[in-house]
């Protein structure tokens, strides 16, 4: 069974359609990119897997299921926004999380944490913004899910801490699990990606293993993705 | 170690290039055993799944081969070894001509910078 699948998956806001006639599955085990220009439709796919938005028409089913209670269960979710309580302490965030999610791995979250330079008894409101994105990704990568979906997770951190990012994506998601990547800062994770998904204008644009394309095109995902859509 | 890689090639093909070079350089020994999937993943900081493309087509080449459930070995052929090695080189060797005509520099002048300063630093 696909952990993810998508069936003619519409979504209109009033009567702007913002997705039409989605068909994707995802299946296990894979680093998935899902790519596109601002303002076409990857977050609207994102909060319909993750059932924060009901479908117009067609279903989204999650390993078989409507997204729902089990679901949630399964799947890690770094939303685009970070909705961390500002008067709180990393530690107190850290138990929150533990007694909220039963797959929370706590001894992971400290050594990340560690890592990052991050302190415990540090107040969320005295965190940078760039600060505050990763303990926030530190935090879904702590979860032992099936499915982790990472909405723009690089926007507001350096270079430098990219990579580092990159590499705690690559080496802290379980085995068999797998991960969605919203981004439009393509090369900066194109090596990581085993398949990347094209979207444009609320439509599929094309969906391919990485290596795959390269070889095809002779050019980087990045570069592709500029010729695909030239303003 | 860091490794870069070049976004507009298949990242396999640049692992088994950097795994192939391991072995003929003897940093993987031959009948060594090497590192897992995962690890050889996390070492070079590449998509397990990449780096298992990557393996199974050194194993197509018979540079590496599984023993079962006890993992990956470097083969114990060591004409095989030999040979990659030797393709290796002139495949080097071609790029470097090329690249000195590609400033006009002539086969002999070439060989002649060869000598010099690969003497000089020892190399030769």
């Amino acid at each position: 069974m696909e952990l993810v699948e998508c069936k003619n998956l519409c979504k209109k806001f009033d009567e702007k359609q913002i997705l039409e006639n989605i068909n994707l599955t995802i299946p296990k085990g894979k680093i998935i990119g899902l790519l596109g220009k601002n303002g076409t439709g990857k977050t609207t796919l994102i909060k319909l897997i993750n059932d924060l938005l009901t479908p117009t028409s067609g279903e989204v089913l999650i390993n078989g299921n409507k997204p729902g209670v089990e679901s949630k269960k399964i799947i890690s979710y770094l939303p685009e926004r970070t909705y961390l309580e500002k008067n709180m302490k990393v530690s107190q965030v850290i138990t929150f999380f533990e007694e909220f999610y039963d797959n929370f791995n706590k001894e992971r979250a400290i050594k990340l944490l560690k890592d990052l330079n991050l302190e415990l008894d540090q107040k969320i409101s005295q965190m940078s913004k760039g600060m505050q994105e990763k303990l926030q990704l530190i935090l879904v990568m702590s979860r032992d899910a099936e499915l982790y979906i990472l909405d723009e997770p690089l926007g507001g951190v350096d270079p430098a801490t990219r990579d580092y990012i990159l590499d705690t994506i690559l080496t802290n998601f379980n085995d068999g699990a797998s991960v969605i990547i919203s981004t439009h800062l393509i090369a900066d994770i194109e090596r990581i990606l085993d398949e990347v998904i094209f979207i444009d204008n609320g439509k599929i644009y094309l969906t391919s293993p990485a290596d795959e394309l390269r070889s095809k095109e002779n050019a980087s995902i990045d570069e592709i993705f500029r010729r695909c859509f030239k303003c | 170690m860091e490794y870069n890689f070049d976004n507009e090639r298949p990242i396999y093909i640049q692992l088994v290039e950097l795994i192939r070079i391991k072995i003929v350089s003897g940093e993987f020994q031959r009948g060594q055993k090497i590192p897992s999937v995962r690890e050889l993943a996390f070492m070079m900081k590449v998509n397990p799944n990449t780096m298992q493309k990557a393996l199974v087509e050194l194993e197509d080449e018979k540079l590496i081969y599984t023993e079962r459930t006890n993992g990956k070995y470097v083969t114990e052929d060591e004409k095989l070894i030999e040979k990659v090695k030797d393709e290796l080189a002139k495949e080097k060797v071609k790029n470097y001509i090329n690249s000195m005509n590609s400033i006009g520099i002539s086969f002999d002048e070439a060989v002649k910078y060869l000598q010099e300063l690969g003497g000089k630093n020892g190399i030769s």
